[in-house]
């Protein structure tokens, strides 16, 4: 499949820190795209750039940010607006602020349509109606009529994307879209997004801090870790075959079906993503590496491990922890 | 079946505002007596400076200023509730009669004082907040500090010597042609502007930083629709309350620009009577400004609820 959405050295600073550094991932029709890594990594900032919301303090550059052929950077802020919630759609992390309180699901819901399609409001409400039941929500009718603040969370969020879908996007990027929910609500959203993005062919762009969800969801993985994509490649060869020092301690942190023996404890990784002031070089990770050697203050490099596996650390990919010290 | 359940519960809301309201008007009654009634000898003032005692006797016998306070009370409350607010000491007519005859210049002023400030504050508000920080935005709040500072009466006194007297554009007093009601309404609006616009631009900024503003973004929204329709309808509750607020204040306010400008209104009877002695008059209008005052708080009250789903349960 021809990639949809490609995204090459993305960089993103605020005035006192760096908050990508050379993000390049490439998104390709109908496929599910994880990006993971621990919070403050950069994966939602990154996601943001990609649609043009970043907060007004952050500097975006890149060498580009491509969907189909049209460069995203090189579009105005009108020509952004009319592509995104047409073309590339997002929802949010937390359902309960990111509906407006003022408002009712319809008029949330139709306004997309009418928008980007000049539907009527009739028009657009019916297509509301319908896709609020393909997201399993039972008497629609009623739902568009209601405020924010009668739904529960999970009824939000798939509220939420279902707006998204309103204009049949190509891709839909999902900033966690499940870490504000109930553990069982989760699931059963995770289920719907595959669902619905597999029968409706979306490239899909999953930001999530869990292993546990890319297995679930996932044809391709990119782990971030402080600004940078350490790891990237098929979900099933990363997690068979983890090959950065930090891929593996995320896998050690979950249980994986097939690879966890019962009764061995889970792992974690000592300390925290530290802070990437301007001029940082070398790997981010090496503070927390039980690896680390000197010249890992030096730039680092991408290196193959593999078809479309690519890993950036100096290590060769069958890399083992020396046991004895 | 949703217009019922809305309705129901919207006028659930309603009654309890009003019964609230009422409560509030009584205490008011309470206090405008007290106050009047507190501020001296009421006969003598009546009788004044020049009365002798018996004179004063006479007068404190015919109003029934004798009686015991609560008697007093009682007596003015139960005709005030039947519309009869007294008859004035200085035109010998009905009070009501006068406030009804000076009320409709009050109000048209009053309005016209809140259009030209809804019309100058809201978008200087709005802009600022869509600048936050710019050049812009401070040339705007400089603008609302400068209009705290000025005093109404001044500002009018100004207006009357430039547009009255040297350019000779508006009327310098009195409301014989609407033109008349441009200078006091201005001075109206004017000391309102400031905390309108301080207003919106914190509400606006509050709002336009907001999730749902985001999420209206990522749906490609225009900013006509973002700004208009996401973030002012989130930012215009307080306005709303501020802006009954300030109707109260130009209303009360009226008191002085009327008197600055002539305007046969209920503020130019006010400051009348209060320089007369004319109490029964001055009773009556500090007690009709308190119902105006609660009737604008009901409404702002009202128009949260059409405003925010969430205040109507």
């Amino acid at each position: 499949m021809a990639p949809v959405l490609s995204i090459a050295n993305l960089r993103v600073s605020f005035p006192r820190m760096e908050a990508v550094r050379g993000v390049s991932l490439t998104l390709r029709g109908g496929e599910t795209h994880c990006l993971v890594g621990e919070s403050g990594c950069g994966k939602s900032i990154s996601a943001l750039s990609v649609m043009n919301l970043l907060p007004r303090s952050a500097v975006r550059s890149a060498d580009h940010i491509r969907f189909h052929e049209h460069d995203l950077l090189a579009m105005s802020e009108r020509q952004m607006a009319w592509l995104r919630g047409d073309k590339i759609a997002m929802i949010f992390q937390e359902p309960m602020t990111s509906l407006n309180p003022a408002y009712t699901i319809g008029s949330q819901m139709a306004e997309v349509l009418e928008r980007h399609r000049r539907a009527s409001r009739r028009q657009a409400l019916d297509r509301a109606a319908e896709l609020l039941a393909r997201v399993g929500i039972t008497a629609p009718g009623m739902r568009l009529a209601q405020y924010p603040h009668q739904l529960s969370g999970g009824l939000r969020q798939r509220m939420m994307i279902a707006t998204a879908l309103m204009c049949d996007p190509e891709v839909l990027i999902a900033d966690e879209p499940t870490t504000a929910l109930d553990v069982t609500v989760q699931s059963q959203v995770l289920r719907l997004l595959r669902k619905l993005q597999q029968e409706m062919g979306l490239a899909l762009l999953l930001i999530t801090h869990d292993f546990g969800i890319v297995a679930r969801m996932a044809e391709h993985v990119s782990v971030m870790y402080a600004g940078e994509v350490v790891e990237s490649g098929p979900v099933e060869q990363i997690i068979k075959a983890p090959t950065h020092p930090y891929t593996r301690g995320l896998l050690n942190c979950i249980p994986v079906p097939g690879m966890t023996k019962p009764g061995e404890p889970l792992g974690s990784i000592p300390g925290g993503v530290p802070h990437i002031g301007r001029g940082f070089l070398g790997c981010g990770f090496r503070e927390r590496c039980p690896m680390a050697a000197r010249e890992c203050a030096e730039p680092v490099h991408l290196h193959d491990a593999g078809e479309d596996h690519f890993y950036r650390c100096r290590l060769p990919p069958d890399w083992k922890l020396d046991a004895s010290p | 079946m949703h217009l019922v359940f809305y309705l129901s519960t919207m006028l659930s809301f309603i009654f309890r505002r009003l019964w609230l309201s009422a409560l509030v008007c009584l205490t008011v009654l309470v206090i405008s007596f007290m106050l009047t009634h507190l501020s001296g000898d009421l006969a003598a003032s009546i009788a004044g400076p020049n009365a002798t005692a018996a004179d004063i006797a006479i007068i404190t016998k015919n109003y029934g200023l004798d009686r015991p306070l609560v008697v007093q009370f009682f007596d003015w409350a139960g005709h005030v509730a039947e519309g009869d607010l007294g008859r004035s000491y200085l035109f010998h007519v009905p009070v009501s009669g006068l406030i009804r005859e000076r009320l409709p210049v009050t109000l048209a002023l009053g309005l016209t004082g809140l259009i030209i400030a809804m019309l100058i504050a809201l978008p200087l508000g709005i802009i600022a907040a869509m600048r936050e920080g710019s050049a812009i935005d401070r040339g705007i709040m400089l603008i609302a500090l400068l209009g705290q500072a000025v005093p109404g009466f001044w500002l009018g006194l100004l207006l009357i010597v430039l547009f009255g007297l040297n350019l000779q554009w508006l009327p310098i007093s009195g409301i014989d042609t609407w033109k008349g009601y441009i200078m006091p309404g201005f001075v109206l609006a004017f000391s309102a502007i400031p905390a309108l616009m301080r207003l919106t631009r914190s509400g606006m900024i509050e709002a336009l930083c907001a999730d749902y503003i985001r999420t209206a973004r990522a749906k490609g929204l225009s900013t006509t629709t973002i700004v208009l329709k996401h973030a002012l309808r989130n930012a215009a509750m307080p306005v709303v309350s501020i802006t009954a607020v300030q109707l109260g204040f130009m209303l009360g306010g009226s008191v002085v620009t009327e008197s600055v400008f002539a305007v046969p209104g209920v503020g130019y009877l006010a400051w009348e009577s209060i320089t007369k002695n004319d109490f029964p008059v001055v009773q009556a209008v500090v007690l009709f400004l308190a119902v105006i005052y609660i009737a604008l708080a009901l409404l702002a009250d009202m128009m949260n609820a059409l405003l925010d789903p969430r205040l109507r349960i």
